[in-house]
C-alpha cells in the first residue's frame, strides 16, 4: 500500500480528463493561463477520445493510438501534469478552519494522495445508467461508456453471435450497427415508443427504424424487459420479456443513457439540479468551482432561448465549448457561449448530423430525396428555425448550423422544396427597430 | 520519414514528423498544432480540419469523395480549389506535404 502524501500546490485542479478537462486545460493555455495545471483522470489510460469507442473503434477501423488527445510531449511543454488512476473521493475547500473565499482547497484521492490546488475544476462527466432487472450482474450483461468497456467487449467479439442492445439511444444504435456489421445477429429492444426519443423528432426517429429493419437488424419498441436468463453457469443466456417470451443472447449490451457523476459537488455543498447547477460562465453556486461538460446544467446558451432556461448537453461539441467559456472565466474574461451545438452519430451507412436544440420546437419540416438516401428534418419555434437533423446530408447541416450562427433564418414555406439548396434561401432576420 | 509542414493564417510553419497511416489532421491535434480542431475526432462530421493544400501536390492526393466535397461548403473560411478536410489526408511513406491553414476554423 502506498503511503499517502500531499502533492505541492497547483494552480489549476482539473478533475477528469475526458474530453471537457482535456479541452479546459489546452484553453487556458491558449488564453495566457500562465499557472501549473494538473488534470487528473481516473481511468489507466491517457486521455483519449470516446466516441469512436462504439463505432470506428468496436469495428477496428482505427486502434487504441488514435484515439489518444495530445502526446505526452505537447502535456509537458505546456506544462500540464496529467495523472493517470486517479480517483477523488472528496474535495475540501477552504482548509484548516480559514474561511477562504479564494476557491483554494484540497483534494483527497482513494489511495489518499492529496492534491492541493489554487481553484478547481470538475470535468467528471457521466456514467453509464445501470439498469435494475434480475440478473443484471450475468457475465455478458455489459456496458459501454469507457475504453476499458470497448476493449472488454472487442475480447468478448470470437464468443458470442446473437447480441441484444438494450436502449434504442444513439450509443445502444451505434453499437447495434456495429455489431450488426461484424456479422452478429443483433436486437435492439427499446422501453419507449420510438428510437433516440430523447434526442430527436418523430420523423427522425422513424427514419432510423424502418433502415435499421430494413439492414436487419431486429428492432421491438414497447419493450417490456423482466430479467436476464442464465445459461446455467453465470453466464447471460438471453432476456426475458414480460409476455414471458425470451430473446436469445450471449451478449446483452445496455445502453440505456448517463447518470451525471454529482456526487463530488453534492458533498462539495453545491446546488444540483439534474447536473451541477452553473452560471454562464461555468461557475457552480460557490462562485469559484468550475463545472465544464456533461455533468453541467447550465442557461440554455442558444441566441433567443427564453430566460432561466436551463439545459444539460452531452455532447463532444458542448464539452469543448463550455470548456473555452470556463477557460476564459477563469483568466477574468466574461465570454459568451460560442458557436451553435452540433452533435454526430454514425449508425452503419447513415451519417447524422444534428444542429442547434430541438427544445421548444412547434414544428417540423421534413425533407427526404429518397433517390439519393438524403433525410433531414428542420425544426422551428415559432417562423424561426432553431434546429435540423440532417442524415447524409451535410450540405442542409451546414447551411442550418451556419444561419443559426448568424442569427439568420430559413422560411419553412420554402425549405420543403428538396431540389433547393437551403443556403440559397437563407435570409437574415429583420431588425426590429 | 513523412513531413507535414503546417503553416498558419499568419505565415509561421511549425514541421511535423509524422507516422504513416496516420491522418494530416491526426498529427496536427496530437502535437497540438493550432489552426486544426477536428471536433468530431476524425469521423468527416464537422468540418473543423480544413486545411489548403500546396497547389502543385493536390495532385499528388487521392481524390475526395462526396462527402468531404460537400462538408467542404460548411467550412468557416470559404473553401478554394486547393480546400481539403486535414483528417481525410492518410500520411503515405514518403510524404512531405506543405499545407496553409485558415484563420478559424469554427
Amino acid at each position: 500500500m502506498s503511503t499517502p502524501r500531499t502533492r505541492s500546490e497547483t494552480g489549476l485542479l482539473i478533475i477528469g480528463a475526458s474530453q471537457a478537462g482535456v479541452q479546459l486545460a489546452i484553453s487556458l493555455r491558449g488564453t495566457g493561463f500562465g499557472e501549473h495545471i494538473t488534470l487528473l483522470g481516473e481511468e489507466n489510460h491517457r486521455p483519449y477520445q470516446r466516441p469512436a469507442l462504439s463505432k470506428e473503434f468496436l469495428q477496428d477501423k482505427v486502434d487504441k493510438e488514435n484515439l489518444i488527445f495530445r502526446s505526452q510531449e505537447y502535456w509537458d511543454e505546456h506544462n500540464i501534469e496529467l495523472v493517470k488512476g486517479a480517483r477523488i473521493q472528496e474535495v475540501r475547500k477552504g482548509t484548516d478552519g480559514e474561511n477562504r473565499q479564494d476557491g483554494s482547497g484540497v483534494a483527497v484521492a482513494s489511495d489518499g494522495t492529496e492534491y492541493p490546488f489554487r481553484r478547481v475544476a470538475l470535468a467528471v462527466g457521466a456514467r453509464a445508467r445501470k439498469i435494475e432487472i434480475p440478473g443484471a450482474d450475468l457475465d455478458g450483461v455489459v456496458y459501454l461508456r469507457s475504453a476499458d468497456d470497448a476493449l472488454a467487449l472487442k475480447a468478448r467479439l470470437g464468443d458470442f453471435q446473437d447480441a441484444v442492445v438494450i436502449g434504442g439511444g444513439f450509443i445502444g444504435l451505434e453499437a447495434a450497427c456495429s455489431l450488426h456489421g461484424l456479422g452478429k445477429n443483433v436486437t435492439v429492444l427499446e422501453y419507449g415508443p420510438r428510437l433516440v426519443g430523447r434526442a430527436v423528432g418523430e420523423e427522425t426517429s422513424e427514419y432510423f427504424l424502418q433502415s435499421h429493419r430494413k439492414r436487419g437488424i431486429d428492432i421491438q419498441l414497447d419493450s417490456r424487459m423482466t430479467g436476464f436468463v442464465d445459461n446455467g453457469n453465470g453466464k447471460v443466456a438471453g432476456v426475458q420479456l414480460e409476455d414471458g417470451s425470451v430473446v436469445k443472447a450471449q451478449l446483452v449490451l445496455i445502453g440505456i443513457g448517463v447518470v451525471p457523476n454529482t456526487e463530488l459537488a453534492e458533498q462539495m455543498g453545491l446546488e444540483i439540479d439534474n447536473g451541477v447547477v452553473v452560471d454562464k460562465h461555468a461557475l457552480a453556486s460557490d462562485g469559484t468551482t468550475i463545472v465544464v461538460g456533461d455533468v453541467a446544467n447550465m442557461p440554455n446558451p442558444l441566441p433567443g432561448a427564453p430566460e432561466g432556461e436551463r439545459i444539460r448537453l452531452e455532447s463532444v461539441n458542448n464539452a469543448i465549448e463550455h470548456a473555452k467559456i470556463a477557460a476564459y472565466s477563469l483568466t477574468g474574461r466574461q465570454e459568451e457561449y460560442a458557436g451553435i451545438p452540433w452533435f454526430w452519430s454514425n449508425q452503419a451507412d447513415l451519417k447524422l448530423q444534428i444542429a442547434g436544440l430541438t427544445l421548444g420546437y412547434d414544428s417540423t419540416v421534413v425533407r427526404h430525396d429518397t433517390e439519393k438516401g438524403k433525410f433531414s428534418v428542420l425544426y422551428y419555434r415559432g417562423e424561426q428555425i432553431i434546429a435540423a437533423d440532417c442524415v447524409n446530408t451535410p450540405l442542409d447541416f451546414m447551411a442550418v448550423r451556419t444561419a443559426l450562427g448568424k442569427n439568420q433564418n430559413i422560411p419553412a414555406d420554402l425549405a420543403a422544396d428538396v431540389s433547393v439548396s437551403l443556403k440559397s434561401i437563407t435570409v437574415d432576420l429583420e431588425v426590429t427597430a | 520519414m513523412p513531413v507535414i509542414h503546417y503553416t498558419d493564417h499568419d505565415g509561421k510553419t511549425v514541421d511535423i514528423n509524422a507516422k504513416t497511416g496516420d491522418s494530416v489532421m491526426e498529427t496536427a491535434v496530437r502535437n497540438g498544432v493550432d489552426g486544426i480542431v477536428a471536433e468530431c475526432g476524425g469521423s468527416l462530421s464537422c468540418a473543423t480540419c480544413h486545411v489548403f493544400v500546396r497547389e502543385d501536390q493536390l495532385g499528388e492526393l487521392p481524390e475526395m469523395e462526396e462527402m468531404e466535397d460537400e462538408m467542404l461548403y460548411g467550412t468557416s473560411v470559404d473553401r478554394e480549389e486547393n480546400s481539403r478536410l486535414s483528417c481525410q489526408i492518410k500520411v503515405t511513406e514518403d510524404m512531405d506535404l506543405y499545407v496553409t491553414t485558415p484563420e478559424t476554423q469554427t
